[in-house]
């Protein structure tokens, strides 16, 4: 009888046994706990963005309270890089190897998660949801454990070019953009999207400017002297006022093609002034959170009652804050999936295999998806043109993965 | 040609911006004989405080003047908290703090008004002036012209005012002055505050072109520099005139210079920086000081 009861007993461990040592595996993986790293810029010039590390904290602490993924609290360790390369390398390597975190999360920026791409593919490491839409991200053949989120930069390009090709037969096209991975990124899908022939013809001129700059008049002047007739504004929201500020002082009203990157109207077009913003184009794929039309959606007041409950010294006129939210409920809706094994390889297996999943602050009909060949998350996007007051939807969804 | 006059028109009113905050670098060096890396943070906090008085409806200009107060009395008071403590310490340990300084505006700026860029508005009408096909913006313009008043105003100060004539003094050679019954502490105190309102005016010339938020400055501090390095860092004219003379060559050398474009412009004004250190350290206006070791 005794031998009968220890038998069983064996058998149930020996049943219940998988589960444990998957968790037991995975560092930063316990019964009750799931460790998260992350790096944020919360110092220097790019502490603007240091809200989404906050507003990522903030998304975790409600799904705690709420009793977590499958019994699992989320134990989120971020810690401040300054956007610096160097300093990301030194707090990546302190999470991974110190801190033993099952996971890297949104890590923020093209040039410091340039610095870890490498290193964290070598330690095997989940490295998801990277805050940046280098095209880079999307590499699963020789960096399987990579990932990106938002739409890429390229794709975007390659939307406006699609957009003066069809539109603007006699475009003369002048382009401004940082001096760097991000610039170049967006510069090279308009080319594409162009075609060599196209581009060689339109593109009349193309000005760079360095994020220490303190104004891009001068540029601004160039590309007005140009006769250009389509402005292509590759400039993050601090040049991106005095960009748009600067056209219309100067009377120059070329058809205004201005990146995702800036398309807030709170950070971007209401200090520039609601006026000269007029016209403008942009390529969105998510709600603009200052824009009334989605004063009264759903996804925007259940976003407003968690920032006010749980973020409540955050701004509700910062995109970056429903940025933060949308990714973490997709990194969330990951882990779901993962169920009781959070073994790496089946983190990354999961993060590839997000089936139309739908988030209440991306446009309406806009699905993520990914496969084992696709890490790029999000892929649709939609024109829309400013009409003094909102962004106006315009035309179809954009699928970059239908093309 | 309408292209190179339209670019110097351009560079100008840029070489304005670098010109009013460099200055405020050389009011306080004059004032107190340090460099203070915390310049533009401070101007920008000032502006950050003009800010809140426009938002909470106080007229421009009121809240323009109740600006340069609050700042005046900032100034003073971080001179006497912060500097005053560490004063005859060595020059690198004054540097440090004042980097320190620089950091802890910043954040703080940051923690209060958030990192959103907001629009600050300009006292001049925002109607562009034509001249023929080039283009001055009305801003550009008056920012140019304020920065010529206070440039006179300090002028004036240093030359014809008793308590001007008693901080030079007390800058540059503390023990005499004592010795004369100038109480050199409050001085240096005062020469603080003073910059803190020049810093003041500049940052509400500059804020209207580039957008208020908490990194304004740190572009501009750099070509400050440069501009304060070529003008002279004892000469108030020297600077303004450097800011100038940086602002339009940036704009040329990128326009026209095709290696260097507007890729290399921010290596321009280091490059300047470095050149006038080698062959004329005092800069162009500037007056060689001579310190007895």
């Amino acid at each position: 009888m005794l031998r009968r009861t220890i038998l069983s007993a064996l058998l149930a461990a020996l049943a219940l046994a998988p589960a444990v040592t998957m968790a037991a595996d995975t560092p930063g993986v316990t019964a009750t706990e799931i460790k998260i790293g992350n790096t944020n810029p919360y110092s220097g010039p790019a502490s603007a963005y240091g809200t989404i590390g906050k507003a990522l904290g903030a998304y975790f602490k409600k799904v705690n309270e709420e009793g977590g993924i499958n019994g699992r609290k989320i134990n989120y360790v971020t810690y401040d890089d300054a956007y610096s390369p160097p300093k990301t390398v030194e707090m990546v390597r302190k999470l991974v190897e110190q801190d033993q975190v099952a996971l890297l999360f949104q890590t923020l920026g093209t040039p410091t998660n340039t610095a870890i791409h490498k290193y964290m593919n070598q330690q095997k490491v989940p490295h998801i949801f990277v805050a940046t839409g280098a095209t880079k991200w999307n590499d699963p053949k020789n960096h399987a454990w990579t990932m990106g989120w938002q739409p890429n930069y390229q794709t975007e390009g390659r939307i406006y070019a699609n957009y003066i090709l069809k539109n603007v037969p006699d475009a003369k096209i002048g382009i401004l953009y940082q001096n760097d991975d991000y610039g170049k990124d967006y510069r090279k899908g308009l080319h594409d999207g162009l075609g060599e022939a196209a581009a060689k013809k339109m593109i009349v001129m193309e000005q760079t400017y360095e994020v220490t700059d303190p104004t891009i008049d001068s540029q601004i002047v160039n590309l007005k002297n140009s006769g250009a007739n389509v402005f292509f504004n590759v400039t993050i929201p601090k040049f991106a006022v005095q960009a748009i500020k600067k056209a219309h002082d100067i009377g120059w009203k070329p058809l205004h093609l201005l990146n995702n990157v800036s398309s807030s109207l709170g950070t971007t077009l209401k200090p520039a002034g609601l006026e000269a913003s007029k016209g403008l184009i942009t390529a969105l794929y998510m709600k603009e959170i200052t824009d009334p039309q989605w004063k009264n959606d759903k996804g925007y007041l259940d976003w407003v009652a968690w920032m006010k409950k749980y973020y409540p010294e955050g701004a509700l006129d910062d995109q970056a804050n429903a940025y933060a939210y949308s990714v973490a409920q997709t990194l969330v809706q990951v882990l779901k999936q993962c169920g009781n094994d959070l073994s790496r390889e089946n983190i990354m297996k999961q993060a590839a295999s997000l089936k139309n999943l739908e988030l209440p602050l991306l446009l309406p009909g806009i699905k993520i998806n990914t496969s084992a060949t696709d890490f790029a998350p999000i892929e649709q996007e939609q024109l829309a043109r400013f009409d003094g007051e909102r962004w106006v939807l315009f035309g179809e969804l954009y699928d970059a993965a239908k093309r | 040609m309408e292209i190179f006059f339209q670019q110097v028109v351009s560079g100008l009113a840029t070489g304005g911006i670098y010109g009013s905050v460099a200055l405020a670098l050389v009011m306080i060096y004059q004032a107190t004989d340090v460099v203070n890396y915390a310049q533009g943070e401070m101007a920008m906090f000032s502006t950050y405080i003009a800010w809140t008085l426009i938002n909470a409806g106080v007229p421009y200009w009121w809240a323009f003047f109740g600006t340069l107060v609050i700042s005046f009395v900032g100034g003073v008071l971080l001179e006497r908290v912060i500097i005053r403590p560490v004063e005859s310490a060595p020059i690198l340990t004054i540097v440090i703090v004042c980097i320190g300084l620089l950091v802890i505006l910043n954040s703080v700026a940051g923690w209060i008004y958030s990192y959103i860029q907001k629009p600050f508005p300009s006292p001049f009408p925002p109607k562009p002036i034509m001249l023929g096909t080039v283009v001055f913006g009305a801003h550009d313009l008056g920012a140019i012209g304020v920065t010529l008043v206070v440039l006179a105003l300090l002028y004036a100060f240093f030359r014809f005012t008793t308590l001007g004539l008693a901080m030079r003094a007390a800058a540059q050679n503390p023990v005499s002055s004592r010795l004369c019954g100038i109480r050199v502490g409050w001085m240096l105190a005062i020469g603080w505050g003073l910059a803190a309102m020049v810093g003041a005016v500049a940052g509400m010339m500059v804020a209207p072109i580039v957008f208020l938020d908490p990194n304004m400055m740190a572009g501009i501090l750099i070509y400050a520099f440069a501009s304060a390095t070529l003008g002279g860092f004892t000469s108030p004219g020297g600077a303004v005139v450097g800011g100038l003379i940086v602002g339009v060559i940036e704009n040329l050398v990128g326009t026209y210079v095709h290696f260097i474009g507007t890729e290399l412009k921010l290596t321009v004004a280091l490059a300047l920086i470095l050149i006038v250190l080698v062959f004329k350290p005092s800069g162009l206006f500037g007056r060689a000081t001579i310190h007895r070791v």
